[in-house]
Formats: structure tokens, C-alpha cells, sequence
């Protein structure tokens, strides 16, 4: 049993973010990257079901780009076999990354994870897309994986607190919302030491395909209504809280 | 104007808000054109609650929410219709739908849909993108449209009528989904659906110890507690705390935000309380954008003054 974690990168939105000169982008000059916060409970998922014996063999798998080998590595620290870069290509919305994953996944693996969005996927979660294109199928929204023979168990969430439970005959490519548990965190020692004796394989990028479809004729922070009323101290607070009786 | 189609949503045998939201929101748009509505299952049986709609298109696809089934069965009825505008949820079924149909029948999609206009021939569709700190415009001729809960008014698409209902025949999906079962929540100690004030506390608090500062302020306060889904998914707090998309949605008279930046999946579950006040050192989180009143220090100091001085 072989599971594939496609990564990807993401503006970090810890930091302050800004139009370019077009008006359709981000201003990528300061940006700083960070792994998909869903694409790490995906990782975690995996290697929790390899830990748990109902998997051989785990491989991320990310797109080249910047710090993508640190990303990789890390991912090897925190218990993928084996790790993956895709080159040659710069993919720009979720089509052209289902597309680039698409090109190493086919027939090779019982199950792909992966995050169940992220913050830059406007034309579609990546997931869906790339079951399509590998004709399997998806769930997406998960937070329990168990595989038991050829299928998966899984549970998938919908809202106040309902949950539904499917059983997915593999291969398929699964959404994940949320690990078992907490991502764990990889020791800068740890992954220092595996960037020494670990390396990393590399595939060209077959395709990219024809991507979304559609472009961004406009981007721009959301319109500010008339906000927050910003209180100075906690005098003002309280004010407000005996104002709408409640202390 | 053009042709509308909105994929409903349905659980436990009821149309779910989404339903109405899209639909209103469908025939404003196809303003001539048709507008479709798909219901999955029995649903049918209850094709009158959607007047809205010119026509209800009825697939199988059963009873219950199947990935693979639903997905298969909008597409037959797209495929085969050619509607200029597809709606479907922004939500846990929509996506396992939207996307796969689009990628499918090489139609553009387009996710986190918080407004949808005419526009020339098609359509200028804006995504709530970043964690709702940017909001982009896509034009297209057509779409597939992933709807936001909560971005179009659902009174719009509720109204009684008899809508004509047509059948489509088939067998959707090749059975690798099999539905299993749906699982309640587990029973809480509290419902905070029912709470009047609610301290919630997200990323922010830092750590699972520091949640008691806001646990004490929360006594003080004859308050209740909840929380954003990290501090779920960390497992600091029960499931039946989670506020937004997918825990619970609720309306109390005041909302205390701790340290919660404001994700649109979050503020789908609060914005509507009666007064929301932030405590959050980002001033640029979007909490603020919804929140009424706001604050940027320390939220621990905060929470210590005002536990002192309630107290």
C-alpha cells in the first residue's frame, strides 16, 4: 500500500498582503511561503496511517519552487520514505497543479492525499480536480482515513458537527480537513541531518495542461464597510459590555 | 440572462439554506433565462418548496450525499443542458461536485463566490481569496460558480409554487463511493447555539493552558466558551465548542473574539451575533471587518484587566 502527499506552497497570511502594479496578483516581492496548513494535516494523516501499519510506503510530492527543497526534506523529518520535486514547470492555479501532479500519480499509488483547499485555489480545490483527471474518486473534507483491503474508510464532515461515513474503493485522491492528530513539528537538527544523507528525485513536468479557463481581471483587499469601532483601554470596553447589559 | 442551474443541497430530508441563498440568486441572474433546479433523491417530493425556480430537474443518485454520485448526476444534467451558470455550494458537498463537473466538461470554475453579476455576455464572479484578506474578479462566459453560505439572501429564493418536474433516468457513478452512515454529533455539556454571550478563543491563545485566561473571563462574564476549528484540531477543546462552516452556527447577543483572525470559514458561523468585539494584535485581521468594536493589545492582558475589574 502506496500513498502519494501532494504539497504546495502558499502565501503566508501572517504577513501583510499587497496588489501588484497589474491590479490581478499579489505583490510577490515580500510575499513569504509556507506549506498549505491542510497539506500538512494531509502529510500527518499519512504518516500517522504508516505508523498504524495500513500503509507501506509514503511520498510527497511538491512542484519546484522557492524553499521547495527545505519543504521536502522537512517533510522526510517528519516521516515521508521518499520525496519528490516536479520541474520544468511553473504551475499558476489548482488545474495546472492537478495537472503537473496528475503526470506522476497515474497508476502508481492506492491513495493520494492532499489538503482540502487553500488560500489561492480560485478555480477549484486542487483534490477534486486531480481525481477527475486521474479518473478516480474523491472525497474531500476528511478527517479519519482507514484502509482496510482495497478501500478506505472515511469520515467526512459536513457542518454543525454532522459527519458522514463512506467506504472509497482505491485508488482515489482524498480531501483531508484535519489529521488524527496534531502535524507534528520537525527539529531543525533533524532536518539538517537528512538534507546530508536524504536526496530528493526529480520529474519533469509532462504538462501543465490548459489551466483554469478563466482569468482575474481585478484583485483588491475587500471593501472596509465602516469596520470596528477601535476602543482605547479596557475602561471602554467594559463600557460597552455594561451598554449591552451584559456586565 | 442565459441559463441558471443550481445544484441543491439537502441533509436528513431538508433543503439546506444554501439551497435558497443560490436560488435567489439564480433567478435574478438568469432574468429570462431558465432557472433549473437539481434535486438529488426524494427530494422531489419536495420540489414545491423551490417556487423560485422555473423547472425542477430530479435525478436519482440517491438518498443520501455520495460524492461520486451527486458528481456524476450534475454532470449528465449539465452536459446535457449547456447552462450559461452553474451554482453549487461552497460547502462540504459542493466541493466534492463543483470542481469535478467544471474539470470534467472543461468548464471554468470558480470557488468562494461572494458576489455574482451579469456582465456583458457572462459573468463577473468575486472570490473571497487569502483567508478573505483579498477578493478577486473573474469574468467569464460561463462558470461553474461554488457559492459562499451566507453571500446571497436566502427570503430571495424561498416561495411556494409547482414548479414542473422532469426526471432524468440513470445510473450515476460506478459505486467505488458506498455511503455507510451519518454520524451525530456527540451530545455537550453546553449548546452555545442557545448562549447569550459567547468568549470564543482561536490560534492566538497561543497555548491549550492559556485557553483558562479566557475561561476565567468567561465565568466572569456568565459567559460560555467556544472556539475556531485549530483549537479543535488541536485538540484543546471538544468538537461541540467549534464556531463556523463546519461546527456550529451562532447568534448571541455578544460575541468576544480572542485571538481569532477572522477566516471566512469562522465568520460564517458568527457574523450574524447581535455585537461581535475582537481582541486580535494583526490589525489587518478580517475579524475586524465584521467585528463592531475592536481592540489590538495583548489579549491576555486584556482578559486579566477585565476578569480584575468585572470580577
Amino acid at each position: 500500500m502506496k500513498i502519494a502527499v501532494a504539497l504546495k506552497q502558499v502565501p503566508d497570511l501572517s504577513e501583510e498582503l499587497e496588489v501588484d502594479g497589474s491590479g490581478k496578483a499579489l505583490d510577490t516581492e515580500y510575499l513569504k511561503f509556507r506549506l498549505n496548513e491542510y497539506d500538512e494535516h494531509a502529510l500527518e494523516e499519512a504518516v500517522c496511517l504508516k505508523e498504524a501499519g495500513q500503509v507501506d510506503e509514503v511520498v510527497a510530492i511538491a512542484v519546484d519552487g522557492e524553499d521547495t527543497d527545505k519543504m521536502l526534506f522537512s517533510a522526510m523529518a517528519k516521516g515521508a520514505d521518499r520525496v519528490v520535486k516536479l520541474t520544468g514547470g511553473e504551475p499558476s492555479d489548482s488545474h495546472q497543479f492537478a495537472q503537473a501532479f496528475a503526470g506522476v500519480l497515474g497508476g502508481d499509488y492506492d491513495l493520494i492525499l492532499t489538503g482540502v483547499q487553500s488560500v489561492d485555489d480560485r478555480d477549484g480545490q486542487m483534490g477534486p480536480i486531480l481525481s477527475t483527471l486521474l479518473d478516480v474518486p474523491c472525497v474531500s473534507v476528511v478527517t479519519r482515513v482507514e484502509i482496510q483491503g482495497g478501500n478506505a474508510s472515511v469520515h467526512k464532515e459536513y457542518f454543525g458537527g454532522l459527519t458522514g461515513e463512506f467506504a472509497v474503493q482505491l485508488p482515489a485522491v482524498l480531501g483531508i480537513q484535519a489529521a488524527r492528530q496534531t502535524p507534528r513539528y520537525a527539529p531543525v537538527s533533524k532536518v539538517r541531518q537528512i538534507q546530508q544523507s536524504a536526496s530528493i528525485e526529480e520529474v519533469a513536468i509532462a504538462s501543465l495542461g490548459d489551466g483554469a479557463g478563466s482569468e482575474v481581471s481585478a484583485m483588491s483587499p475587500p471593501e472596509k464597510g465602516s469596520g470596528a469601532k477601535m476602543l482605547g483601554s479596557v475602561e471602554d470596553l467594559i463600557e460597552v459590555l455594561q451598554e449591552k447589559g451584559v456586565a | 440572462m442565459g441559463d441558471v442551474l443550481v445544484i441543491t443541497e439537502h441533509m436528513q430530508g431538508e433543503f439546506q439554506d444554501i439551497t435558497f441563498e443560490m436560488l435567489g440568486k439564480a433567478k435574478e441572474l438568469a432574468n429570462g433565462g431558465r432557472c433549473s433546479a437539481l434535486v438529488y433523491g426524494a427530494m422531489k417530493n419536495k420540489a414545491a418548496e423551490l417556487g423560485a425556480a422555473d423547472r425542477v430537474v430530479s435525478v436519482g443518485a440517491g438518498d443520501d450525499f455520495n460524492p461520486e454520485a451527486y458528481a456524476a448526476a450534475a454532470k449528465a444534467v449539465v452536459q446535457s443542458e449547456s447552462p450559461s451558470l452553474v451554482l453549487v455550494g461552497s460547502t462540504s458537498m459542493g466541493m466534492d461536485i463543483g470542481p469535478v463537473v467544471g474539470t470534467a466538461l472543461n468548464l471554468p470554475v470558480v470557488a468562494y463566490c461572494s458576489g455574482i453579476e451579469s456582465e456583458g455576455g457572462g459573468y463577473a464572479l468575486t472570490s473571497q481569496m487569502y483567508g478573505g484578506k483579498m477578493n478577486t474578479t473573474t469574468q467569464a462566459a460561463t462558470a461553474v460558480a461554488l457559492v459562499l453560505a451566507g453571500a446571497f439572501s436566502a427570503d430571495a429564493g424561498r416561495g411556494d409554487g409547482s414548479p414542473a418536474v422532469e426526471e432524468v433516468a440513470g445510473e450515476f457513478g460506478s459505486g467505488r463511493v458506498q455511503f455507510q452512515q451519518l454520524i451525530e454529533p456527540e451530545a455537550a455539556d453546553v449548546d452555545i447555539t442557545q448562549s447569550d454571550i459567547l468568549v470564543a478563543v482561536g490560534r492566538g491563545i497561543g497555548s491549550k493552558d492559556d485557553i483558562e485566561v479566557a475561561q476565567e473571563l468567561a465565568e466572569t462574564l456568565n459567559a460560555d466558551i467556544a472556539c475556531s476549528r485549530p483549537i479543535v484540531d488541536a485538540g484543546w477543546m471538544p468538537k461541540s465548542c467549534q464556531v463556523g462552516k463546519s461546527g456550529l452556527k451562532v447568534t448571541p447577543k455578544v460575541y468576544i473574539a480572542l485571538g481569532i483572525s477572522g477566516a471566512p470559514e469562522h465568520l460564517e458561523g458568527m457574523k450574524s451575533s447581535s455585537t461581535i468585539i475582537a481582541i486580535n494584535t494583526d490589525k489587518h485581521a478580517p475579524i475586524f471587518d465584521v467585528a463592531h468594536y475592536g481592540m489590538t493589545e495583548d489579549l491576555f492582558d486584556i482578559c486579566e484587566e477585565l476578569t480584575e475589574s468585572l470580577g
